[in-house]
Parts: structure tokens; sequence; C-alpha cells
């Protein structure tokens, strides 16, 4: 049956979306197993002291369920989670849900805004290596792509508090989202430059914008690369094929063969690696996260991490892998849109 | 090696100068892992409070830390210990990614083809937070850094060697061997596997640089590698604390020698695919 449009898409993706769901259940048993089944004692970590009493231990082990054979466990754990329940970090006292939930739009923030200045910057690299190869433009995007893979974020982001913060005294003070005595205006949607926006604080928008810059920068600057190859592989191929030999050959306009022909027909390959390209930053989080104290998600996870907290780690791994479920679908309805043949069969 | 097959090399490298190149740096690399503590100038752990946060000068080509350690020598001493988290990683992972692929690739059917899927989606997931969590739960040390990053590492190969073997399996030597009355297990070890080799180096190759950056963004936040360990992630790590205060060096030498390492690898990969498959250069 040949079915078009947005439904098509959405069917599309709503079967992909089940696909992906046994990977995101393989991801929780996996993270559930090794928190469990290797060597530490999380009931000890949760008794009273270092010298607490075999008893006190035992019956802490008994109310954590940690007495129950590893498949009861397991089931516990999937049933608390079904019930919205995490668990509860030790360093800050409050369920793991809360906390991720307060920390969570400062890192969509920081993630967004690299995407799309990575996207910004790579697709017109890419776009225009590839309309004259060979050139000293296309030679000077491949340089920087083979450098832009090789050098790690963390020390691309040290280097940027270097010259902009140090140097030239452009940036502010390279820690957090914004500077303790700015007052905050009423959380909307928890981005801290939209919130800003909404609340006509324009002085308070540049100072969220100023501190979102550098890290946001030396996250994309990781990424430009394989999208600006991408794009660049992809152009070449659209740029040689047929249609646009005729287009060019009726005396369309140069904006027209480019952008609305060939650039249209190349971006699917730019949308997969978009995808992988994102979920890549959702790793890179905590990385640029700790550098610039950013007090998103991963740097949670990471300081529960370094004082062996496990209920918060376990509770980000969970966040990221729906996160990354959600943007798979997001990816598979934008390939639908930009290209409607993918969805019909 | 024959004389043949070296000199084949020799004029292959001649026209890649690009690829000569890398194949020198990291050759310069292993050099300088291998021999390392016999040629640095001061010992990487010794501290000297009076000579501490010296910018680079002749005596202290790197500058010196916060303790007064010479940050040249502690780079090459690190050298060792981030290449060979990466080369046994990747070595570990490359095994077994190889045998499973492969095997998997021969036989086909549902198994495959779920183990196909399961692998596209693994390497689509934030790897690094997986490795994270595992270094977490394993404990934090040295080994682990190692096991996650093979274990990130193996979605990569075992669908690299899925795919070659694939294409394969069905080939006029493949089923000669068969018709000799080789097992299968003696074609997918003696007949496939020695086949997909060459296309495997190029994966390892362009794998180590990523496992070199995974290996030193984890001991970066803080996880396996301890200090006074000489290792890049952490002395950029420690010298994130000066960066605010302008002392660069501490940052950019670990970073420079982080990302020419990754490039070499990156450029040696990239150089032996063009020679292998000259179709797949971009």
């Amino acid at each position: 049956m040949v079915r078009t449009g947005l439904g098509a898409t959405m069917v599309r993706a709503g079967r992909r979306l089940l696909s992906s769901l046994p990977a995101l259940f393989g991801v929780l048993v996996f993270t559930f197993l090794l928190m469990r089944v290797l060597p530490g004692d999380p009931a000890v970590f949760f008794a009273s002291g270092p010298n607490a009493g075999k008893e006190e231990i035992e019956q802490i082990r008994r109310q954590m369920g940690l007495d129950k054979s590893v498949p009861e466990q397991l089931v516990f754990y999937l049933s608390d989670i079904g019930h919205g329940n995490l668990g509860r970090s030790m360093m800050t006292g409050q369920p793991v849900l809360k906390d991720l939930r307060e920390r969570l739009p400062a890192s969509l923030e920081l993630t967004f805004t690299a995407l799309l200045i990575a996207l910004i910057a790579a697709v017109p690299l890419g776009v225009i290596a590839a309309l004259r190869p060979g050139s000293i433009i296309d030679h000077g995007v491949r340089l920087f792509c083979a450098l832009g893979v090789c050098v790690p974020t963390f020390v691309s982001g040290l280097l940027l508090i270097y010259v902009f913060y140090y140097l030239f005294g452009l940036a502010p003070d390279p820690t957090g989202r914004i500077d303790v005595f700015t007052s905050l205006p009423p959380q909307r949607t928890g981005f801290l430059s939209i919130d800003f926006l909404l609340a006509g604080d324009f002085e308070g928008w540049w100072a969220a914008c100023r501190q979102l810059i550098l890290p946001a920068v030396s996250m994309a600057l990781f990424v430009i690369a394989p999208l600006a190859r991408i794009t660049r592989a992809s152009m070449l191929v659209s740029l040689g094929s047929d249609f646009v030999r005729t287009a060019r050959s009726v005396g369309l306009s140069w904006r027209k063969v480019v952008v609305t022909y060939a650039l249209r027909n190349a971006i699917l390959p730019v949308i997969t690696i978009a995808g992988i390209v994102f979920s890549t930053m959702l790793g890179a989080n905590v990385l640029v996260e700790k550098v610039f104290s950013w007090p998103g998600v991963a740097s949670y996870a990471l300081d529960a991490l370094l004082s062996s907290d496990y209920a918060p780690v376990q509770g980000f791994v969970l966040l990221m892998a729906s996160l990354f479920v959600l943007v798979n679908l997001v990816v598979d309805i934008c390939y639908g849109i930009a290209d409607p043949r993918v969805s019909i069969e | 090696m024959t004389s043949a097959t070296l000199r084949h090399s020799v004029w292959i490298l001649r026209g890649n100068p690009l690829t000569a190149v890398a194949a020198a740096g990291v050759t310069l690399f292993v050099l300088v892992a291998i021999f390392g503590p016999w040629i640095v100038p001061y010992d990487p752990v010794v501290s000297n409070v009076s000579e501490a946060l010296q910018p680079p000068s002749a005596a202290h080509l790197a500058g010196t830390d916060q303790l007064g350690r010479d940050v040249f020598s502690r780079l090459i001493i690190a050298a060792r210990l981030d290449l060979a988290i990466a080369v046994t990683a990747v070595g570990i992972s490359f095994v077994i990614g190889a045998v499973v692929g492969s095997f998997c690739g021969y036989a086909g059917g549902r198994l495959d083809r779920a183990v196909g899927r399961f692998v596209d989606v693994m390497m689509a997931f934030p790897l690094f937070v997986l490795a994270m969590a595992m270094v977490a739960a394993l404990g934090n040390r040295i080994e682990n850094i190692v096991i996650a990053t093979a274990i990130i590492n193996l979605p990569f190969y075992i669908r690299f060697a899925r795919a070659e073997v694939n294409v394969r399996r069905n080939v006029g030597w493949v089923e000669a061997a068969r018709a000799c009355g080789e097992s299968h297990f003696s074609v997918v070890l003696r007949f496939l596997l020695p086949n997909i080799l060459p296309a495997m180096a190029v994966q390892i190759s362009l794998n180590l640089g990523w496992a070199i950056l995974n290996a030193a963004g984890l001991s970066f936040i803080g996880l396996g590698v301890k200090p006074p360990t000489p290792e890049w992630g952490i002395m950029v790590a420690e010298g994130a604390r000066f960066i605010s205060t302008g002392r660069w060096w501490l940052v950019a030498f670990p970073g420079l020698a982080l990302m020419l390492a990754v490039l070499c690898f990156n450029l040696l990969g990239d150089g032996m695919r063009d020679i292998l498959d000259p179709r797949m250069r971009t």
C-alpha cells in the first residue's frame, strides 16, 4: 500500500521507535547488572558508618531488597522505574528524578545551542567545499575537519577560556550558567536565554548568552568536522547528478540550483549524521560541563560517580538512553519531511 | 616482509606524502613510548617547588607545573601509558569483534540480523556515557578504563567484520574451501578472517585515535589514572585550574600531544584506506 504525507512519516517513525525499544531495555538491564552484580556492596555505603554492625548492614540489605535473587531485584528495579522512582541521591538527599529534572534544561540548552552553531557553520562550509572541489577553500575545509576531530573538547574548551577570558577579557568568568548575583527570570522553559527573553530582560539575556557561548562553541568545534565532511560528500554526489545538470542547462539561477535542488537532495545523510552527532554531544556534555562548571545533568552524574553514589549515575544513563531514543525518533520524522520518498513502501 | 612488498610499500608511500608523514609520526610516538624513560631530561614525578609554574624556557621546554615538575618530561613518560591503554583496548575489541562479527556474517539468518540491529543501535548510543558508567561500576582503576574502552569499541568491529564477511561468504574460494571438506570453523578462521584483515587494519588505525581520546577524556574527569601518574588527560585536568590565570602551557602541551597522536593515527588510517580502496577517497 502506498501512503504519503505526514501519516506515513509517523507510521515509519513509530515502527522505528518500537524497534529501538529492545536496545533501550538492553541498556537498562546492562546498567542494572553493572551496578548490582559487580563487586561493591551498596548496603555498606548506606550503613551509618565504617563500623556499622553486621545486623545493621543485613537490615539495610533487606530494606533495599538486596537479599533477593538478581532476577527478582531486576523486576523490582524495573517496576520502580515504571513508577518514576529512580532512587535517592546520597549527595543531595533528594530523589534522583527531581535532581535530574532541575538540571536537565541546563544541559539541553547547552547541547542544542552547540548543535545549532555546528550546523550553521558546517553546512555552508561543506557546500562551499563541494562547489569548488580541489580549490584552496576545499583543502582548507578538509584541513579544518582533520584537525577538528583530533582536538579533545576539554582541551579546546580550556584554550577558548585562555584566549577569550584571560587574554582578551571578552568572555565572563567561565563558571556556571549565570552570575550568582543576577536576578533570575520566572522559569518557563528552563532555558535561561529563552526565559530572559520571555521576561523582556535583555540585559539578563545578554549575560546568559555570554556564559553560554564558550561552552557551546567548544562542543560545536568537535562535531563541525563530521557534519561538514558529510555535507561535502553528499553535495558532491548531488551536484554531479543529472537533475542538477538539467537545472543548470535550462538556465535556473545559481541559488535555485544549489539551494533548492542540490542541497535539498543532499540533506538526508546530513540529518543521519546530525542524529549520531547529537548523541556524541550528550557524551561530550560530561567533559564540557566539567570544564565550565555547568550545572547540568552530566556534571551531577559525574560528582555522584566520583563519590560512589550510584542511583544518580543509573538515572543519568537511563535519561541519556531515553533522550537518545527520542533523538532517533526526531531524526526519522525529519527524514520523512526532508524526503517524502523514504516513507513510501 | 619480503623485499618486494617493502619496495611496493615505499612506492605507495611516495605517492601519499601525507600518509608517509603520518606513518613517521606514529613510529615516533611508539619510539617515545618505548624509550621515554631514557630520554627525559628530568624525573617526571619529582617536585621542585622553587621552580613551580614557570613558562616554557630553554631549561624547561614545556614549562613546569604547580609542583615544579618538568611538563616536557611528563609528556614523554605519559606517551607509554596513553598508547598502552589505547592499543590494549583496541586489541581486545578487535580480536573479539572480528571473531564474533565474522561468525555472525558467515552464519547469517535471524541471529545475525538481531546482532546487526543491536550493534547499529549501540553505535548511536552516547558511548562515552556508557564507558563512564562501566568504570564506575567496575571500580576506578586503569584496567577498567581499558575494559570500558574495549567494550565501547566492540560494536565497530563486529559491524565491520560482519559486513566484510557477508559479501565474501559465497564467493568461489570460500565454496572451494568448503568443497575440500573444511569445517565452517576453519573456513571462517583460516580463510575469511585473513582475507578481511587488511580492511580491518584501516579500522584499527582510525579506532586507535578515538580510543586515545576516550581514555584521555575518562582520566580528565577523574576516572582511572590517579595523580601523580603522568598521563595526557590528567595533565590537562591538573592544568585546568591554572588556565584562567594564564598558565596556558599546562593545558596546551598535553592537548597538543593528544591532538598529534590522534591526527597521526587518523591520517594513517585514511591513507591506508585510500591505498586499499581508492574509490572511498573523500
